[in-house]
């Protein structure tokens, strides 16, 4: 049935590639040995799952005749010729997309691909349609003039080369050497670290003198006087100043270095963790929708300081006693080079041990660290909800949760005591069998009269003090890898790209006159597709009224239109500009938003209404609180205006509350306001009077209200109806109720009983789960 | 309402458009119904309902095992369909121990590569099994820790 052309144009036969990628190498003798004179290969797909959902490449190709697949193990070709009927779906489950050809109403085949192949498919499928209807009516394509990322079909702006959208997915993962990368937040302070360093080099150097001072004492002093010679009080004094010197040399020299280092390691703690965590507020919802609190509290805290005191103590004895075996060794060596070299000996083999051990230790640090957040967690998890757990009476089993957590942190422990336990006495033993082979060698030196006894001795001294900094040398393993882990942990957050990343080239709107378009927009969460090809034209000063199940998609909606995440396909433009291409910040300032908990930050009631507007005057937020109808409410306490709410605005009834959240919409003035079951949560008297609030408030502003109670909706220009991420219905309430369609039903719902909430009638457990945490 | 008068007793059929058509025994016909397990990870073989295609439950079946064989395998035929959740069952390689890290495994369903963007994405669903998301939402399965090869456990051991 193929339908061959009659090859009149036989100079074009290598297919122009019409996809600006060229097939893959793997594929393109199976494809092109199927093409027939005069067929081009117009645009393909690579799928990686089999009908059995089994791991296996297959290649998808349109060509101007027809439609082909590919598969190379077993090795199979289907070849679907074009004709009028054949059509292409898609839809996807649990991260698993599929593709149906349909001819008619008839399923011909159908084909599996992961969701990591999903923006290409959906594009694969738009140019089936085009070379289908090309094939059928003889017209060439027509390509869009409108320029769109060819990977995600998101309309691209006209200065913007890459899509913001793609290019913003891949990152790289952190490299090893990540306290390496503390030098970040150490360069404003080279200057006194260089001053620390040269301190740090001459006090190490004024604590290698007393030793070399034993061997005039002892070959000058001492063994003269065994031998029959009277001591030399002159020279005896002048060696114990010198050693009494260079002891308060050393102290004093000591002190400085220390204080110096300190204080620019616990600056740089300190700008670690103020960038972090400025770090972490530019990033999008999704990011602290993925993380528990009690692990970025964590973070932050304690990995920041655990850096410092590692900076501050660790690491600089570390640097003081690799100068320190530097310096001794130079002097050893001038000394003595034989013995030098008998001491120096087992210092590659304990170099190698440490290096050993440390990897082994690293991962079991890395271990205890995240053992340690599922501790936190625990507690972070049961404290907020300990009503919960109280009125269900489940301490026992929360404890038990804990206790769990507690004992895997102690399981993990243990094991990596275990390596390390064995680690410093190791060391220790190292150290004695070192003496030992000094002792041995210097005696026999001795006997030849190389060295005097004198020298001995200071070897002796040296290396004893020596060894024992390799002991503590050792230390430096553990808090390295310590340290090391929660600087990653912390770089973690700092290398996380936000997902509502800030615009390359940003536009700017000079007056924003509130006209919203979505345009086909996407957004998935995780592998389930939130809202599915959306489109909406909002006019300036309309308001809507958004209308659905829960779980339909209203507040996903509303959280895209926030840009608290950014769609997955499509865009969302605000007068005519992508929203992606304005500054955040810039963007937010005109959106006023009313939430169904309002969160009242701990401080006065005056400056939560300012929150969004610092520099407000005392009048406008008179003024504010007048409008949003909280004037009198907050009069009637004790400190006015002044009077100090606390932590998510204990004290204040929801009603009060809410009306304080209004207030703080209304100051910033915004062009936008979105309402997010703004009276969800109160009783229909304070209702009412939230009502003439929020009424004061719509007022000539483009808005977008969600509402389970349809009631509270009689304002809105027109309402969306939306189900399973889809715009249903829209029109007006008389309109929608004339065609008696969703909207009837859900309004109908409503009347039979005024109460209830609209997910009532869908699902009784909704109720049920009010009451618990009611 | 509804809840009360569940349906347990219906037919199946599959048409053309491969879709599932079910028939009640009050003769009400949904076309493009699909199943879905209510516990896939701790009881897959209890407890299945037939949701329609506007997302309400038609029917629920208390164990798989109790169908007629029919209607079993269109049934389990649609769940392999919809449930793609490879097991994973050794780990060949992995980037780096730091996320995002993308792994090559080899799973039941033949050898792939994954994306780790985070650590908990890990999920521990008991002791010893373990469900791991990867960035495109695909869920894979470590049903036995114990059961893979001392190379993946080594590796996995250290995103634990």
């Amino acid at each position: 049935m193929i339908v061959v052309h009659s090859a009149a144009v036989n100079n074009k036969i290598i297919p122009a590639n019409a996809t600006n990628k060229t097939l893959p190498l793997a594929w393109q003798v199976a494809a092109h040995s199927q093409l027939a004179e005069a067929e081009e290969i117009c645009a393909w797909l690579e799928i990686n799952l089999d009908n059995n959902l089994h791991f296996k490449k297959r290649l998808l190709i349109i060509t101007n005749q027809r439609f082909l697949t590919v598969a190379n193990y077993p090795e199979k070709i289907e070849s679907y010729p074009f004709h009028a009927g054949l059509a292409l779906k898609h839809h996807d489950n649990a991260g698993v997309a599929n593709i149906e050809l349909f001819d008619g109403e008839i399923q011909l085949a159908h084909w599996f691909y992961t969701l990591a192949h999903d923006f290409s498919a959906t594009r694969f499928i738009k140019q089936f349609e085009l070379h289908l209807a090309s094939f059928l009516t003889g017209q060439p394509i027509t390509t869009e003039t409108s320029e769109v990322c060819p990977n995600c079909q998101s309309p691209l702006e006209a200065d913007q080369d890459e899509c913001p959208q793609c290019s913003s997915t891949i990152d790289a993962p952190p490299s090893t050497w990540t306290l390496f990368r503390l030098w970040r937040f150490a360069k404003p302070y080279k200057w006194q670290l260089l001053t620390g360093f040269l301190l740090m080099l001459a006090s190490t150097a004024a604590t290698l003198v007393p030793p070399y001072l034993t061997i005039p004492l002892m070959d000058k002093v001492l063994i003269p006087y065994q031998n029959g010679a009277p001591i030399d009080i002159g020279m005896v004094a002048l060696l114990l100043s010198g050693l009494l010197g260079s002891a308060l040399l050393a102290w004093g020299l000591g002190w400085a270095r220390t204080y110096i280092l300190a204080l620019v390691s616990e600056r740089i703690g300190a700008d670690l963790r103020t960038i972090t965590y400025e770090h972490l507020l530019k990033l999008s919802l999704e990011y602290f929708g993925g993380k528990r609190t009690g692990d970025l509290m964590s973070r932050i805290g304690s990995e920041s300081d655990r850096i410092c005191v590692f900076l501050s103590l660790h690491l600089l004895d570390f640097a003081t006693d690799v100068l320190m075996i530097i310096m001794t060794s130079a002097i050893l060596i001038s000394i003595n080079p034989k013995l030098a070299l008998v001491t120096l000996l087992p210092l590659p083999f304990i170099a190698w041990m440490i290096h050993v051990v440390r990897d082994k230790l690293r991962t079991g640090f890395e271990k205890i660290d995240r053992v340690w957040s599922q501790v936190s967690n625990v507690l972070a998890d049961t404290i907020p909800g300990i009503r919960v757990v109280k009125a269900f009476a489940q301490e026992t089993r929360e404890a038990t949760r804990f206790r769990e957590a507690n004992q895997h942190n102690l399981v993990v422990n243990d094991r990596i005591n275990k390596i390390w336990s064995l680690f410093s006495p190791s060391v220790t033993l190292l150290t004695e069998i070192g003496l030992l082979l000094v002792w041995a060698f210097g005696i026999w030196q001795v006997s030849r009269n190389e060295i005097s006894v004198g020298v001995l001795t200071a070897f002796l001294a040296y290396i004893s003090r020596f060894y024992t900094r390799l002991d503590s040398m050792s230390r430096i393993v553990s808090v390295t890898q310590k340290a090391a882990s929660g600087a990653k942990r912390i770089f973690d957050i700092l290398d996380h790209v936000s997902s509502v990343p800030e615009p390359s080239n940003p536009v700017h709107l000079d007056k924003v006159v509130g006209q919203i378009e979505i345009k086909s927009a996407g957004f998935r969460y995780g592998n389930r597709a939130v809202i599915k090809d959306l489109s909406l034209i909002i006019q300036p000063g309309e308001m809507i009224g958004l209308v659905g199940h829960s779980g339909s998609g209203k507040s996903t909606l509303v959280n895209l239109m926030c840009r608290f995440y950014d769609v997955t396909t499509g865009s969302i433009n605000l007068d005519g500009v992508n929203i992606r291409s304005l500054p955040i910040s810039e963007y937010r300032r005109n959106i006023g938003l009313v939430l169904q908990e309002p969160f009242l930050f701990f401080g006065s009631i005056a400056e939560n209404i300012a929150y969004g507007k610092p520099e407000a005057t005392r009048a406008e937020i008179v003024a504010a609180a007048r409008a949003a109808h909280a004037h009198e409410f907050i009069l009637r306490l004790p400190h006015g205006y002044d009077s100090v709410v606390g932590e998510r605005g204990q004290g204040l009834s929801g009603g009060e509350r809410q009306r304080i959240s209004i207030a703080r919409a209304l100051l910033i003035d915004p062009r936008i306001l979105i309402l997010d079951e703004a009276t969800a949560s109160v009783d229909t008297e304070t209702e009412k009077e939230i009502q003439k609030a929020l009424d004061n408030l719509v007022h000539g502003r483009t808005t977008i209200a969600i509402a389970h109670r349809l009631s509270t909706l009689h304002k809105a220009n027109r309402l969306v109806v939306l189900d399973r991420g889809e715009i249903v219905e829209v029109g007006s309430h008389d309109e929608l109720m004339a065609c008696e369609g969703a909207y009837y039903r859900l309004y109908q719902a409503q009347a039979r009983n005024v109460d209830t909430d609209l997910d009532d009638v869908k699902n009784d457990n909704e109720i049920t789960h009010k009451a618990v945490s009611a | 309402m509804e809840q009360s008068t569940l349906i347990t007793d219906f037919s199946l059929i599959r048409n053309a458009a491969g879709r599932l058509v079910l028939t009640t025994n009050d003769g009400n016909v949904h076309e493009g119904v699909f199943p879905m397990r209510a516990f896939p990870i701790s009881a897959p073989a209890e407890g299945l309902s037939l949701i329609g295609e506007n997302g309400h439950e038609l029917a629920w079946v208390a164990s798989i095992a109790s169908l007629q064989n029919a209607t079993r395998n269109l049934i389990e035929e649609e769940l392999a369909r919809r449930e793609f959740m490879p097991e994973i069952c050794s780990i060949s390689h992995v980037s780096s121990f730091a996320t995002p890290s993308i792994w090559q495994v080899e799973t039941d369903r033949g050898d792939t590569e994954l994306v780790l963007k985070a650590e908990d994405h890990i999920r521990r669903l008991t002791h010893t099994s373990l469900l791991i998301t990867d960035d495109h939402g695909v869920n894979f399965l470590i049903r036995d820790i114990d059961q893979l090869d001392n190379h993946s456990r080594k590796l996995l051991d250290r995103f634990l």
